[in-house]
């Protein structure tokens, strides 16, 4: 029979093998379901990976929306490498919005181009707090943060609905609930005229630069990642765990808060109970996928974008439900789990019932090498839900 | 006095979801496996549920769609973290996302159904007292199931063989493997009673409490579900407890809204989710005492050779 059996070092071909294997499955499933639904796959399957990356328009606004799939993904990066689950980037993202948006609105026609700056800022600093608090109470009550930060997104869609409904809602918006439409001052410069796309990416990609410096040439960046692969060795070399506790969740709800204020000050304009569209909980399959390393996410964010923008298609020209693109980034998360265990072990043909084996607890994680690459799906496990 | 009454029914009523999500959760953690999928497993299953009643329009046809499809997603689960020994966060975060956006896509041509008039339940005699009639007596059977059932499962844990080797299984695997025991096996097959409990709190959610579908309906209560493990220390007449004060507060929130108390209903809303933070600040505070409780090895994953 089939069996599993652990590598004598992980396979680093595996490691960057492995996202496009899981690719590849989800299109065959994808395929199945488009001719399940009386679809021609071919043309769904065009509308997913050729329309997006058709025109000059089309790869504008396939940037537009992997700009914020990008920043959250590099702060999740990080957080998952230091082992710290912070799956609340939602809730971070909203908070984010609804600080720049505060400042935005602060905007006079007087005030000058240069307003989006503090626009941004505050956007970072909402992220920030939103995810201190997770900080906090895992810090000082032990509370677990997986399921805090995960409340979190639900109490800041609550905020947000709050405040469009309440006192932010524009007196001259016929009662809709949403903001007044932020001045232009407020707005990010933009690249191109005539396409959404701004200076957005331009940041995004300067905070790729900024992380690979940061993961793989700090010693700050070393401590977090001996924290999150061998908690004990980290103690023994006298890593401080609530430091890299603070550290990376600061750090990724900053980048979700950065990533919500640029929303704000850039294609939304304007605060509307729609601004959370998942990007806080699709960047955690855009981290997973890039191999939780800054230019793998890049690609992953593309990829993921494409999903976004083929879901949107499929609703237009096939008559499918947007909320595709749910099914194929759950699929793509499935199948990349399942191909990441050939990293770490391979499937070796054995003839049934040798000899009863040694229980040898071989348990991946528990002498997982220090290899930032394989860094992702091997991750010690730690109790306490 | 009525309102009362009218509140701890609904309270009884909404706590007997999380009850019997945190009990499925609670079989699972107590082999060692931490499901963070049980709010996609939960959709899943409310959509099943909710269209069988549809087309069959019976409501057991329905529960059994749900307990199915909450079983194949769990033993999925399953496979990927006990088999291929993939990471349990990870693959559970996965069904979630999978469970939220699998069940949108489906559920996307039942948004406009509407279940029919549901048949009220009436236990003769006893339903007939006053307050404590309509406040304990007139509920849904499952109501009464989720109280049975925490019972059989402290039974089965604390009293039966089979549930001591689970707890040995989810204790230490190694002692279990090195005793004969299938570990893997016993694991998966606590998965699979585990998404099939889940499942019949999704269906409960769509096919009882509201009779309609709508996208992410379970609002969270999968999450919730999960503290509620840690807030009653792994035990069952506490996850029970938990359960029903967890429904109490929704209840009351709704409650409040309805009356038009001078508070934002969106506050109001997120009381649920509060209490929950907070529940489990209190809990967590005392670290050593989570860890005595805990099953030891809860979320390691386990390969035997």
């Amino acid at each position: 029979m089939l069996k599993l059996e652990v590598r004598p070092e992980p396979s680093r071909a595996m490691s960057i093998a492995s996202p496009l294997i899981a690719l590849a499955i989800t299109v065959v499933i994808g395929t199945c379901l488009f001719l399940l639904l009386g679809k021609d796959p071919l043309r769904g399957l065009a509308v997913f990976f050729v329309e997006p990356v058709k025109s000059v328009y089309a790869l504008t606004e396939l940037a537009v929306k992997a700009t914020p799939l990008l920043l959250i993904a590099l702060g999740l990066a990080v957080c998952f490498r230091s082992n710290v689950w912070n799956i609340g980037a939602e809730g971070q993202f909203i908070v984010g919005a609804l600080f720049a948006s505060g400042v935005a609105m602060q905007a006079t026609p007087a005030t000058g181009a240069w307003f989006f700056v503090p626009v941004i800022v505050a956007g970072v600093v909402g992220g920030m707090c939103w995810a201190g608090v997770v900080a906090l109470l895992r810090d000082r009550f032990n509370a677990n943060e997986i399921l805090v930060s995960l409340m979190l997104v639900y109490v800041a869609e609550q905020l947000l609905n709050y405040l469009v409904y309440g006192p932010w809602k524009d007196p001259a918006g016929y009662n809709f609930p949403q903001t007044i439409t932020f001045l232009k001052s407020t707005q990010v410069p933009k690249l191109f005229t005539g396409f959404r796309v701004n200076v957005g990416v331009l940041i995004a990609l300067a905070a790729v630069a900024a992380f690979w410096v940061l993961l793989f040439r700090t010693y700050a960046g070393f401590q977090l990642q001996v924290g999150g692969l061998a908690p004990a060795a980290a103690r023994y070399a006298g890593f401080s765990s609530r430091k890299a506790l603070w550290s990376s969740l600061l750090i990724s709800g900053g980048m979700a808060g950065l990533a919500g204020g640029l929303e704000v000050a850039g294609p939304l304009g304007q605060l509307t109970p729609h601004v959370p569209a998942g990007y806080g909980f699709a960047a955690i399959i855009v981290a997973f996928v890039g191999r939780l390393h800054p230019v793998g996410i890049v690609f992953s964010a593309i990829l993921m974008s494409m999903f976004y923008i083929g879901g949107e298609l499929a609703q237009s020209r096939l008559g499918l439900p947007k909320s595709l693109t749910g099914v194929f980034q759950g699929l793509l998360l499935f199948a990349l789990l399942a191909c990441d265990t050939l990293i770490a072990y391979r499937l070796r043909w054995k003839p049934a019932r040798v000899a009863p084996v040694a229980p040898a607890s071989a348990a991946p994680g528990d002498d997982a090498p220090l290899n930032p690459v394989v860094a992702s799906t091997s991750l010690p496990a730690r109790g306490g839900v | 006095m009525d309102q009362f009454a009218l509140l701890l029914a609904a309270t009884l009523n909404s706590g007997t979801v999380l009850a019997f999500a945190a009990l499925g959760l609670l079989i699972n953690e107590r082999a060692g496996v931490v499901n963070l999928g049980a709010e996609g497993i939960m959709l899943v299953a409310a959509i099943a549920g909710f269209a069988t009643a549809v087309h069959t329009g019976s409501d057991w046809l329905a529960f059994g769609a749900g307990a199915v499809a909450g079983a194949v997603l769990a033993a999925a689960f399953g496979i990927l973290v006990i088999w291929l020994n993939t990471n349990q966060y990870a693959t559970g975060l996965a069904l979630s996302l999978f469970g939220a956006g699998f069940s949108a896509f489906v559920g996307i041509r039942y948004t406009q159904e509407k279940l029919g008039e549901q048949h009220t339940f009436h236990i003769p005699v006893l339903g007939d007292l006053p307050f404590v009639g309509p406040a304990l007596f007139r509920q849904h059977p499952l109501v009464y199931v989720a109280i049975a059932l925490t019972v059989a499962i402290a039974w089965f844990l604390y009293r039966s063989r089979a549930g001591l080797v689970l707890r040995a299984v989810g204790e230490s695997p190694e002692s279990a493997h090195a005793l004969g025991y299938p570990v893997r096996r016993i694991r998966l097959a606590a998965l699979v009673v585990g998404g099939a409990l889940c499942g019949i709190a999704g269906v409960y959610v769509s096919v009882v409490y509201t009779h309609l579908w709508v996208e992410g309906m379970t609002a969270g209560k999968g999450w919730i579900a999960l503290a509620l493990t840690t807030f009653a220390t792994w035990r069952p007449a506490r996850v029970l407890l938990g359960a029903y004060l967890f429904g109490g507060v929704t209840m009351l929130q709704l409650q409040l809204q309805g009356e038009g108390v001078q508070i934002s209903s969106q506050f109001l809303t997120m009381l649920p989710y509060l209490a929950t933070i907070l529940v489990l600040v209190l809990i967590s505070r005392n670290a050593a005492f989570i860890r005595v409780n805990m099953p030891a090895s809860i979320g390691k994953p386990f390969f035997p050779g």
